[in-house]
């Protein structure tokens, strides 16, 4: 399974897919693989995003307006797998989509792309069944998100349910940079370990390498969001993958 | 059509058939989980319920009369119309039963910050009262094309002391609010009450806001029996989100007698983003996940969810309540809509035969009971469910029906 973070702390990049378009974001992805991203998040755009902020909604509008479909994710996700058959590729999805084109299709039509693991955003472990069924019998790995405000109960079945990783929400909120790595996230982590030995990843706020480094004193990998889609917003479709290749490089300075 | 969708691990609370549910991101479980305790625990409680009826009867006016508008009633030659009046409640609609149970509620739990989204405005207005009366602060969230159409409420809300927050996201409307208030929700969970003001989102807000609009029904069948004799044939309600419909239609859901019929906006046309009509056979909804329920969701093929339209904002989203999804998928209540025009025709027809002005949501339903009543026996009863008052949409009406500049007065 190529989710591995062989460096400490592992990389993990979201992209919001067909922001600006499809074909950038292929090159962005493959930018980021070559300059040291473990696993690729790719975001299907949604039109109502509601755990994000004003960023990924922003690109997530843009992507929407392209028509860039779910279908089209998938695609891309093969293209990736084809082009770097080891990196971690993650499908990062608000259900509605992924209800619309069925949830055993999506999961067969995921895993004959080549993607590793699936987050949904709104997907919680007891609403899962169907879900959980089917990414097992497509050998996918679900990846449940976990937060400052789950007490240990839930932990425990996000840790049970989860595979490849496990995906710690460093503070209460949405989506978007901070100036520093929340102190919720230490003892979140530290509570988790005691449910699950599955690699914990940080994310929401993460936008450098001092968050970076502070991520790696406590968990596996960071997870870089919104500072990678900003960069895109700011750079426009022609040096964004050059930029983001150089950003994600230096985020192990 | 939904059957094996979306299965949850195990047969959970707040499901109505396959709707409803859970589907939220995490960091608000353990806030749905602790509402849901706190809610029970004051659902079993005298305390609660004592303090609630009697706010319900003094500040409220509960019980809302049953009216029998017998000049409507004559211009249809059919059934007779009873008019369920919660346009007379304080601050002008049904939404204040649900904004002042979630108020005291949120109160109990040690909660001093209230959001809420609104559409139409009524409960925004709602809650800024509740919180105004209650001592909490206030933050409404209201789609920016809302705020335009619905300016008097934006005025109404301020003054009450609640922070009007403008969304100009999407089609910055009610399903705008609600992702807003949602986001606010999630970074403010630890201090924070959401008063979700239909019978929408996740567990356990849909039983929730039933529960606390049920006394419209349980009221309105004592009503009927003890006043007119016998129960009606039919309940007509407007369906937004659906909350005053379910209210309405709850507790005659056990009278297999009584037809129960939504009303859905029809808006200007039929095809997708030119009305709200969740339930339309065709170009209507599909079941799927919006805001933290399984219901029917208006939608493209590719699962983005589509843009609506509607004269009344109460009525104008793209989801509808997961229990209101279950009935329709049973059989128990029909569902039918009514476009933008029937709707005004029909606030002028109550205006000017009864003296009531309807807001353009209830509108929706009286254009359906004055359909309905034709078709039906002198002798038999219909109840249209009248949700609210009109002035809050005097500036809409004074723009589509020209009270303005008719010189002549407008004819039926």
């Amino acid at each position: 399974m190529p989710i591995a973070f062989p460096h400490k702390p592992g990389i993990i990049a979201y992209l919001t897919a067909g922001d600006p378009d499809l074909a950038t974001t292929r090159e962005i992805a493959l930018a980021a693989i070559d300059n040291g991203a473990d696993v690729i998040e790719l975001g299907v755009p949604f039109s109502d995003p509601l755990a994000d902020g004003p960023v990924i909604q922003r690109a997530s509008e843009r992507a929407v307006a392209r028509g860039t479909r779910l279908s089209d994710v998938l695609d891309l996700t093969a293209d990736l797998r084809r082009a770097r058959p080891t990196c971690g590729l993650v499908l990062f999805s608000y259900l509605n989509p992924i209800v619309r084109m069925g949830m055993e299709a999506f999961c067969a039509k995921a895993a004959e792309a080549g993607a590793d693991g699936v987050l949904l955003t709104d997907m919680i472990v007891e609403e899962a069944g169907e879900y959980l069924a089917a990414m097992s019998a497509n050998n996918l790995a679900p990846i449940f998100l976990a937060a400052p405000t789950s007490p240990d109960k839930r932990l425990k079945a996000i840790g049970e349910n989860s595979k490849g990783f496990v995906y710690a929400i460093s503070r209460v909120g949405i989506t978007g940079t901070r100036d520093t790595v929340a102190s919720d996230a230490p003892d979140l982590v530290a509570r988790l370990r005691k449910f699950t030995d599955l690699p914990i990843a940080v994310g929401f706020g993460i936008s450098n390498a001092t968050h970076v480094k502070a991520v790696g004193e406590f968990a596996d990998a960071a997870v870089i969001g919104s500072a990678i889609v900003a960069l895109i917003e700011k750079t426009g479709p022609e040096d964004a993958a050059k930029a983001v290749g150089h950003f994600i490089a230096s985020l192990r300075r | 059509m939904a059957s094996a969708v979306l299965n949850p691990v195990e047969t959970a609370a707040g499901r109505f058939g396959v709707y409803g549910g859970r589907y939220v991101p995490e960091t608000l479980m353990a806030a749905l989980e602790e509402l849901e305790v706190a809610y029970a625990e004051a659902q079993a409680d005298p305390a609660f319920h004592t303090e609630l009826d009697g706010l319900l009867h003094h500040y409220c006016g509960r019980p809302t009369p049953l009216y029998f508008a017998k000049r409507l009633s004559e211009i249809t030659g059919g059934a007779k119309i009873y008019l369920k009046r919660e346009d007379l409640l304080h601050t002008g609609a049904h939404k204040i039963n649900n904004a002042l149970g979630q108020g005291l509620l949120a109160r109990r739990m040690g909660k001093q910050r209230i959001i809420a989204e609104t559409g139409a405005g009524q409960h925004g207005v709602a809650t800024a009262t509740v919180c105004a009366l209650l001592g909490l602060d206030c933050v409404i969230y209201m789609g920016e094309e809302d705020m335009r159409r619905q300016e008097l409420n934006v005025y109404r809300m301020r003054l009450l002391g609640a922070d009007v927050r403008g969304v100009a996201s999407g089609s910055a409307t009610l399903k705008d609010a609600i992702n807003e208030a949602m986001r606010d929700w999630v970074t403010n969970v630890r201090t924070t009450y959401y008063i979700l003001g239909s019978a929408l989102g996740a567990h356990p807000y849909p039983t929730m806001v039933r529960n606390f609009h049920r006394v419209i029904s349980i009221e309105a069948r004592r009503q009927f029996l003890e006043e007119v004799g016998t129960l009606p044939q039919a309940v007509v309600a407007c369906v937004g989100g659906g909350s005053n419909a379910i209210g309405a239609f709850y507790e005659f859901i056990p009278d297999a007698n009584v037809q129960l019929i939504g009303v859905e906006a029809g808006g200007r046309g039929t095809a997708l983003g030119e009305h709200a009509a969740r339930f339309q056979k065709v170009g209507g909804g599909l079941p799927g996940v919006l805001q933290g329920t399984y219901s029917y969701v208006l939608q493209n093929d590719y699962g983005q969810v589509a843009t609506t339209h509607s004269v009344s904002a109460g009525l104008d989203y793209a989801s509808v309540g997961p229990e209101h999804a279950m009935l329709h998928d049973s059989g128990r209540a029909q569902y039918v809509s009514c476009s933008d025009d029937e709707a005004l025709k029909a606030t002028v027809t109550l205006s000017r035969t009864e003296g009531i002005v309807p807001a353009l949501e209830s509108a929706h339903a009286v254009a359906e009971g004055i359909r309905m009543a034709a078709t039906m026996a002198k002798d038999q009863i219909l109840m249209i469910n009248l949700s609210g008052r009109g002035d809050k949409d005097m500036g809409i009406m004074a723009r589509e029906l020209n009270l303005a500049g008719a010189k002549e007065k407008i004819a039926l």
